[in-house]
């Protein structure tokens, strides 16, 4: 049967044909759509893991049961989930153990173009790289049984292109996989350092294995062409290269760590000039190089290789960004106009416009964090001084206190969603106590995991099937961190939000601020839109600065507007409005 | 036959994405091999939205490359320009008669082009206008925008309209099916 599904539906379907047993993972764009189509397999046991450690160290469990487990993440996840990969690239796996890292070039929507092929190179197990969702399904499945014949976890690595893109895919049945039950063997599975040892040796070997492997694996494939022209590649950009390059002869690899080096030798030799083409960084290129270079007189091949010298290292690769670094793209004849940007902007009604509207006008130093509200560092709102990492809000802002002393607590606010809470925000507010801050924190508590695409979390009461979960109450669990100074408010009521904000900043103790709204995106209670009384609008410019879509300035009649296909009627730019201006009532034309 | 590439753009939430997979999916009921890219996350939130429909007999790269689109379906006229470099040399440009106001330009720091139609069709001879929203209201709901615009996309294909609406059918909510049909018939029979 054929279907037309995204990398990241067919990794799926390929991980349950394989007869998976477990996942857990943490949503992450643009890694998402892989464990939210698991959780639709009944088959299988999915959950939303707190964090991407979390979701790795719960797989390696379910491995050492002898399960088929999977995690997925997007490829800074991976580096919160570092530490134990690399433990289970020296203990090895039971049941077959695949971790998913779907990165993002270009930076769609991330903050750092990372290139994880590196992870399977430092961490010396095999890296997979699928170039269209057929390879991602056939990969998926491949990925269980490589890990179980080499005793290793696998790495499948993504990029945003091959996770978001959709093609044709020829799927099959699952076949099931009985885990094979837990067997107590502590030198396999405690990595004390007697035992670290032994399983370093078995380390190296499992690479040379791997590598003989590589040589005769049958999605490490040379297709003839022209012979002037070689390109080594892999992944997406296997197929720019062939839009690109259409006569060039290829190799494509797709076990890219460790690299079948005969096979790429042989290859090198028998085309005249040679290109890499790879997106990111130059992962291929110089371990390729490196074949090239006369050591103790062994030398593979003499050539140039020709790769990143021409293709740009920044950004996302595409076919016009590859033909322009030869030279082949033809200049368009059209001329690019003058156009405003159009940058994502925080929804109509979104309820963490209030705080930041607010922490704006009180002039603070915001530490920010990873999520929907990131938006709130864009103007008018212009409410946000540094965004490090998930979780990273909370432990900045201590810093920044503990550099500059007890003043700074006071003109500082860190602010932190509530998933990014649970991912781990926990544990710098623990510091904060533990460490005597007199800083604040508020957590946007929007009761969702919103700009991955709503996924439920331990807030919600809701599991990743959407049945019924114990709610973890952020109250009780931020006193239990020892803080007791806890506001509870409604963010979308400007006056109390303003209050508690400088409440807490002047309170020489630890405070939190709980801003409890839920993602208009999820309720959907929306009101009937607000309509702005022309007679009463002095066209001051105030609720402009609220930074809502729906309003706008008239600049021929010196009013506000309010866009009624926008408008969901939350009513904050009404409680702003000096002159009470928008309402519902008669509107007097 | 050589790949057909068509680009669609808008902004967030004006249904870019569906009517993306709506074309793809009939390209390949049609019997085509068919790609399409597209990203989500942050960059849907009311941003700049840009899906890539290719299909042919084998399509290799998801992503169109510049120059190349054969037809540029707009959701919002400024958008339009922001694409063009895609656009073939005889290439067709279907434009939605709609403007979203971004951001800056809602609170006073830049302006909405001003005869951004106008500058584009001195550029570009192949333009067809379609008044997405008047039509699809009159075919039963303002929400059928896409709907309509795929209609007058279906016009310059030599995909079988009956394909079409067979997949529109498929991914429209039953009740409205009627509808979207007029709403296509419209949009087809405009031009």
């Amino acid at each position: 049967m054929k279907m037309f599904l995204s990398g990241n539906e067919a990794v799926a379907r390929g991980a349950w044909e394989a007869g998976v047993n477990v996942v857990s993972a943490y949503p992450g764009t643009p890694s998402t759509e892989i464990l939210e189509n698991l959780g639709k397999y009944k088959e299988i046991y999915a959950e939303l893991a707190t964090n991407e450690k979390v979701g790795l160290e719960v797989a390696a469990g379910a491995s050492f049961a002898g399960a088929r487990a999977l995690t997925c993440m997007k490829h800074v996840g991976l580096n919160v989930a570092a530490d134990p990969l690399f433990s289970m690239a020296y203990i090895g796996v039971k049941g077959g153990f695949v971790v998913v890292s779907a990165d993002d070039p270009g930076m769609h929507s991330s903050q750092n173009e990372q290139d994880n092929r590196y992870y399977a190179k430092m961490a010396k197990i095999p890296c997979l790289e699928p170039s269209d969702s057929q390879e991602c399904l056939e990969m998926a499945k491949l990925a269980f049984s490589l890990s179980e014949k080499f005793d290793t976890p696998v790495l499948l690595r993504l990029t945003t292109r091959i996770s978001h893109s959709k093609g044709v895919v020829e799927v099959g049945e699952r076949k099931e996989h009985k885990p094979t039950g837990y067997v107590k063997d502590i030198v396999k599975n405690i990595t004390i350092p007697a035992h670290a040892r032994k399983m370093h040796v078995k380390v190296e070997e499992r690479l040379k294995k791997l590598a003989d492997y590589g040589e005769s694996f049958s999605y490490n494939r040379v297709e003839k062409g022209d012979k002037k022209l070689g390109i080594i590649t892999s992944g997406i950009s296997y197929q720019y290269s062939k839009d690109v390059f259409p006569e060039a002869s290829f190799l494509k690899l797709a076990l890219t760590f460790p690299l079948p080096s005969k096979m790429i030798s042989e290859f090198i030799n028998s085309v005249d000039e040679i290109y890499v083409v790879e997106e990111n960084d130059t992962f291929l290129e110089e371990q390729i190089k490196a074949l090239g270079y006369k050591v103790s007189g062994n030398c593979a091949y003499e050539k140039e290789i020709i790769g990143k010298s021409k293709i740009p290292i920044v950004g996302e690769l595409d076919p016009t960004v590859l033909a322009r670094a030869f030279g082949l793209q033809k200049e368009s004849p059209y001329k690019p106009l003058e156009l405003p940007a159009r940058p994502p902007v925080l929804c109509p009604g979104c309820p963490h416009r209030g705080v930041f509207y607010a922490l704006n006008k009180l002039k603070l130093t915001v530490t920010g964090d990873i999520g929907c509200y990131t938006l709130g560092m864009m103007e008018p709102l212009n409410a946000m001084d540094t965004v490090i990492c998930m979780g990273g809000s909370v432990t900045a802002a201590m810093g920044l206190e503990k550099a500059l002393g007890p003043e700074m607590a006071k003109k500082t606010v860190a602010v932190i969603g509530d998933s990014t809470f649970f991912h781990s925000g926990i544990t710098g507010l623990v510091d904060m106590v533990y460490n005597n801050s007199q800083g604040t924190v508020i957590i946007l508590d929007n009761r969702i995991t919103a700009m991955t695409g709503h996924q439920e979390n331990p807030g919600t009461g809701k599991t990743l099937r959407g049945h019924e979960a114990p709610i973890i109450e952020l109250e009780p669990l931020v006193r239990s961190c020892g803080v007791e100074h806890i506001q509870i408010i409604d963010p979308l009521d400007l006056k109390q939000t303003e209050a508690a904000i400088k409440e807490a900043i002047n309170n020489p103790v630890v405070s939190v601020i709980i801003a409890k709204s839920p993602c208009i995106l999820i309720e959907k209670k929306f009101k009937p839109a607000l309509k702005v009384d022309e007679n009463k609008c002095v066209g001051c410019k105030i609720c402009l600065k609220l930074g809502c879509p729906a309003i706008s300035f008239d600049k021929s009649k010196k009013k506000s507007q309010i866009d009624p296909m926008f408008c969901i009627g939350c009513e904050v730019c009404a409680s702003l409005c000096p002159k009470q201006a928008m309402g519902r009532g008669e509107v007097v034309a | 036959m050589d790949t057909v590439n068509i680009l669609i753009c808008g902004v967030g939430g004006q249904g870019v994405l569906l009517a993306g997979d709506i074309i793809a999916e009939t390209a390949i009921a049609s019997g085509f091999d068919a790609k399409k890219s597209e990203v989500h996350g942050m960059a849907q939130r009311g941003g700049s939205v840009v899906s890539h429909v290719r299909f042919g007999q084998k399509v290799n790269s998801p992503l169109i490359r510049q120059g190349e689109a054969d037809v540029i379906l707009s959701f919002e006229e400024m958008e339009t320009a922001r694409y063009l470099q895609f656009l073939k040399a005889d290439g067709c440009l279907i434009i939605n008669r709609q403007q979203i106001i971004p951001m800056s330009v809602a609170t006073g720091q830049a302006e909405y082009p001003v005869d951004i139609v106008e500058k584009i069709k001195q550029q570009v001879k192949n333009v067809v206008l379609c008044p997405g929203m008047e039509l699809a209201e009159k075919a039963g709901s303002a929400k059928a925008v896409n709907t309509v615009l795929l209609g007058a996309l279906a016009k310059k294909l030599e995909l079988a309209p009956d394909k079409w609406q067979g997949i529109i059918s498929q991914r429209v909510p039953a009740k409205t099916v009627e509808m979207n049909k007029k709403a296509f018939e419209s949009g087809y029979d405009q031009q």
